[in-house]
């Protein structure tokens, strides 16, 4: 065969026709008593959705509430064990995403399924190879395939870039088309803006509208209030794996959480004024490099007062990462100070900082805050562990370190059934309120906290929120990093946005969100370049 | 009952293993012994047939692993003969099993127990017929010389990773090597090659220097079996007790979450990997002192490499890495009588021993075999990748 056609059937991709065929044969999609099971867990009771043609049907729900399951049953990642699944009002099975992809369903993972080091073409092509006459590998079709999809929607996306070099926000579309090329109607998206930034964000919710004025389904999965009311033209609230509504699109932000959460919820942070004592933590002239030597961080200074929540705002990424890592010990390649309360700890081991008075609540908790193997009790006291009352001299003392962690446990709000349960069994929120909860327990001057809420359901970002609040208004500096402009906003008293490993503006918390999106992407809001 | 349940289910994976092993080797025993082949043309003969030269065979293996009824007269306790090989068997695997158990605790592969173990013999040797000390003394002496020699032999390693990031299990190989032919070479020396001897062989220890039986002369069982199940109290203490050990477990369990929480990983590995070592010297000293009295240029034996077995059967518990000593002293010892009974090559054991990693190795084939679902595995026995 000339063209390399897939061997499970489906219809060789840059068959135009075909496709344009199928882009304006619109299709519904419908799921009835869906269940899902992981062992006695139920992940997805008797779910009912109907995803009508042309339309945007939002899938909200916070973390663990089962959407992602839910789609990955749609998709055939996973055989559902009840239910079915009907397109345009046939039954049809699906037991593997080629069965999906040839229903009409593409999917868009909220991690991406693509090769860094192959082109754009590629990596849609790829799994559908076509070759010439000689067996070589021949992507002309595919690019002019890739270059008109690209036009109809404006994605403006180059078939020979390679993918590492392209930003997130077109490594999505790229994800897109692929899904586009493959005749997908019904288009899934998973958790879609959680890697973009707030201007990515508001092209990708204007080009799924443009998808649907096409013709093209949305299932768009989300936990964000705000993108839900602005994109959806129809909404599921799922929570602990049930339906538990269908709200107007009209329906309030606040409506929108309690349905989500199952209980009234404060989305406004309330902060008193704050008032800045003297400096705590100074840094200068500081420079990162990783091994390779590439510049991370670049000539950064800053300052942070007692009692204020300076906000460092940006894309991820942008030398936020290793800035943090950086002020607690943790980077090799470095050169400028660090100073803490008056002493230079820029070259301080992590156990000295850490014993200096900061509470360092990494951004990857589970690979760096927690050690998931260890009981809750054993990861209160990773950073002191060998200090009285948990040791005397080499002895630990196992009854004490467990009686310390009932009340570590009770102050923070830690939902468990024991102490000695691993950490592994924990949710998300409560994984992050341990790490705080040891954080927070040693004589602390500076709280640095890297992403604090991400992945977190509304509950335990509120109480991260307030907690983080109480610390600035006990008079303690507060360092926050976060891609969240919701959070920088709602907790900063000032803000520094960075940009390629440079601060590029120190502003006031009261930036508008416009503003910030825009530095955030490198631009000053007086149109000039930084 | 709480407690029950879970040693229960710790025991499961590598007790279901061991049985699994015995069952595909008593396939083994059966197609490969001729008579049983013979039987062929009856089904129901070849069943029974094939029934009774495995059993035949295990039979012999108990017999030359605990108590042989054979040897009981006119003495009852000398029945016990084949137990105090087992435990002679068992003291230097505990030793060098615990070495790798502990590594593996704290993240690292210890594939150098073999080496460390050749270090351990060299200096027990040298300080057992070199020197002269006051019984009590000359044994102290030589086992903390053993254990520094081996301790430091493993704790290069351990430096190696911690400075320069060399992955420890291909430095381990290497040195490995290097303290086989090291040891070789140095039994062609003057210093250690016994007088009048042509063949690679050191002056026997001082009886001084030997550790003493614990049933009499005519059993071999001596202080090395206790020597061996103190260090495993002691690795046990150290890695549930201290805080020392709660750093090495932290940094093999999460070194990236141990070292965000201000711990020292190379601090840790260079340590480890000392103890670690010093404990695979402490079996060759105990080898040296406790049975064989002399070192030889096979010293080393398969106890470095066997030990790997141990601690994977023994899930890299110090407790479960003396149960599975015991158990592998045991088919040691009972393969010799196995393979003088009944015709069956000792080399079964080596099956046995393989089949057992195979399956331990490949938890999803005992769940699927036994149909378990929930089957604890993995804690406990873990190794980083190469990059780690």
């Amino acid at each position: 065969m000339k063209y390399g056609a897939s061997p499970r059937g489906l219809a060789p991709y840059f068959f135009a026709e075909l496709r344009f065929q199928g882009r304006f044969l619109c299709m519904s999609l419908e799921l009835r008593a869906v269940t899902k099971r992981f062992g006695t867990f139920v992940a997805n009771d008797a779910i009912d959705l109907k995803v009508e043609d042309g339309e945007i049907h939002a899938i909200l729900g916070e973390n663990g509430a089962g959407k992602s399951t839910l789609m990955n049953v749609v998709y055939g990642l996973l055989q559902p064990d009840a239910g079915t699944i009907l397109v345009d009002g046939r039954e049809i099975k699906i037991s593997g995403p080629a069965d999906a992809l040839a229903a009409g369903i593409g999917m868009v993972h909220q991690h991406f399924m693509l090769i860094p080091v192959f082109t754009v073409a590629e990596n849609i092509v790829l799994g559908h190879e076509a070759t010439n006459k000689l067996g070589i590998l021949e992507l002309a079709t595919a690019k002019d395939e890739i270059r008109r999809v690209s036009k109809e929607f404006n994605f403006d996306v180059d078939p020979d870039a390679f993918v590492e070099d392209l930003p997130v926000g077109i490594q999505q579309r790229v994800e897109i088309i692929r899904a586009l090329i493959y005749d997908a109607k019904v288009l899934i998206l998973d958790e879609p803006t959680a890697v973009l930034t707030p201007q990515e964000t508001d092209e990708l919710l204007r080009n799924m509208k443009i998808l649907r004025d096409k013709g093209t389904s949305i299932v768009f999965i989300t936990h964000k209030l705000r993108e839900v009311q602005e994109a959806a033209d129809k909404i599921t609230v799922i929570r602990r794996g049930k339906v538990v509504g269908n709200p107007p699109v009209t329906a309030s932000q606040e409506e929108l959480a309690s349905l989500m959460v199952g209980r009234p919820v404060a989305l406004d942070v309330y902060k008193k004024a704050n008032t800045a004592g003297p400096v705590v933590l100074s840094v200068k002239n500081l420079n990162i490099h990783d091994v390779t030597g590439r510049r991370l961080v670049k000539n950064v200074s800053f300052d942070v007062h007692e009692g204020e929540i300076l906000a460092v705002a940006g894309v991820q990424g942008n030398g936020q990462s290793e800035l943090a890592k950086a002020i607690v010990g943790l980077e090799e390649f470095m050169d400028g100070s660090i100073v803490l309360g008056g002493k230079d700890i820029t070259t301080w081991s992590v156990h000295d900082t850490l014993y200096a008075g900061i509470a360092y609540v990494p951004e990857d908790r589970e690979h760096d805050g927690l050690i998931s193997s260890f009981s809750v009790a054993e990861n209160l006291i990773l950073d002191t562990f060998d200090t009285p009352p948990y040791a005397k001299g080499p002895i630990l003392s196992p009854n004490i370190v467990a009686r310390e962690a009932e009340l570590r446990v009770k102050e923070f709000d830690v939902r468990l059934q024991s102490v000695q349960d691993s950490a592994a069994s924990l949710s998300g929120g409560n994984k992050q309120k341990v790490v705080l909860a040891r954080e927070l327990s040693r004589p602390v001057k500076l709280v640095v906290a890297s992403q604090p809420t991400r992945g977190l359901d509304v509950g335990s970002i509120e109480f991260v929120h307030q907690r983080i609040i109480a610390e600035r208004d006990s008079g303690k500096a507060v360092l926050i990093f976060s891609t969240e402009l919701d959070e920088v906003s709602d907790l900063a008293d000032r803000i520094a946005v960075m940009y390629r490993g440079e601060i590029i503006a120190m502003v006031a918390a009261t930036t508008s969100r416009e503003d910030l999106g825009l530095l955030m992407a490198g631009v000053h809001p007086e149109g000039k370049r930084a | 009952m709480k407690y029950a349940r879970k040693a229960l289910a710790t025991i499961a994976l590598p007790g279901l293993a061991f049985f699994s092993a015995l069952f595909v080797s008593g396939l083994l025993i059966a197609f490969s012994d001729p008579k049983v082949l013979k039987l062929a043309h009856s089904p129901l003969k070849f069943i029974g047939g094939a029934f009774a030269a495995a059993g035949k065979a295990y039979l012999a293996l108990f017999e030359g692993a605990l108590y042989d009824p054979n040897l009981a007269h006119p003495n009852f306790f000398d029945g016990f003969y084949p137990l105090s090989e087992t435990l002679v068997s068992a003291a230097p695997l505990i030793l060098t099993g615990l070495s790798v158990a502990l590594a593996f605790r704290a993240g690292l592969f210890n594939i150098g127990a073999q080496g460390q173990f050749i270090f351990g013999a060299i200096g027990a040797s040298l300080v057992g017929f070199k020197t002269t000390l006051p019984i009590g003394i000359h044994v102290i002496a030589a086992i903390v010389t053993a254990m520094v020699f081996a301790g430091l032999w493993g704790g290069i390693v351990g430096l190696l990773k911690a400075r320069t990031g060399a992955h420890e299990v291909i430095v381990t190989i290497m040195l490995n090597y290097v303290a086989s032919y090291f040891l070789l070479w140095l039994l062609s020396t003057t210093a250690f090659l016994r007088k009048g001897r042509l063949d690679p062989i050191a002056p026997p220890v001082k009886e001084s220097a030997r550790l003493p039986h614990l049933a009499g002369p005519n059993l071999r069982v001596n202080l090395g079996i206790i020597i061996a199940l103190v260090a495993a109290a002691g690795v046990w203490w150290l890695l549930n007790r201290s805080t020392w050990g709660f750093r090495f477990r932290a940094v093999g369990a999460n070194a990236a979450a141990a070292k965000t929480a201000g711990i020292s990983v190379p601090l840790v590995t260079t340590l480890v990997m000392t103890i670690a070592g010093a404990l695979a010297g402490l079996g060759g000293a105990v080898q040296i002192l406790g049975s064989e009295y002399a070192l030889t240029a096979g010293a080393g034996g398969s106890f470095g490499f066997d030990a790997i077995t141990v601690a994977l059967l023994g899930r890299a518990n110090p407790i479960g890495t003396v149960f599975a000593a015991f158990l592998f002293g045991g088919l040691r010892a009972g393969g010799l009588t196995m393979q003088a009974n009944t015709d069956t090559p000792i080399d079964l054991i080596l099956v046995i021993q393989a089949l057992v990693v195979l399956f331990i190795a490949a938890p999803a084939l005992v769940k699927a075999v036994f149909r378990i679902k929930q089957l604890k595995v993995g804690s406990g026995v873990v190794s980083k990748g190469w990059n780690g």
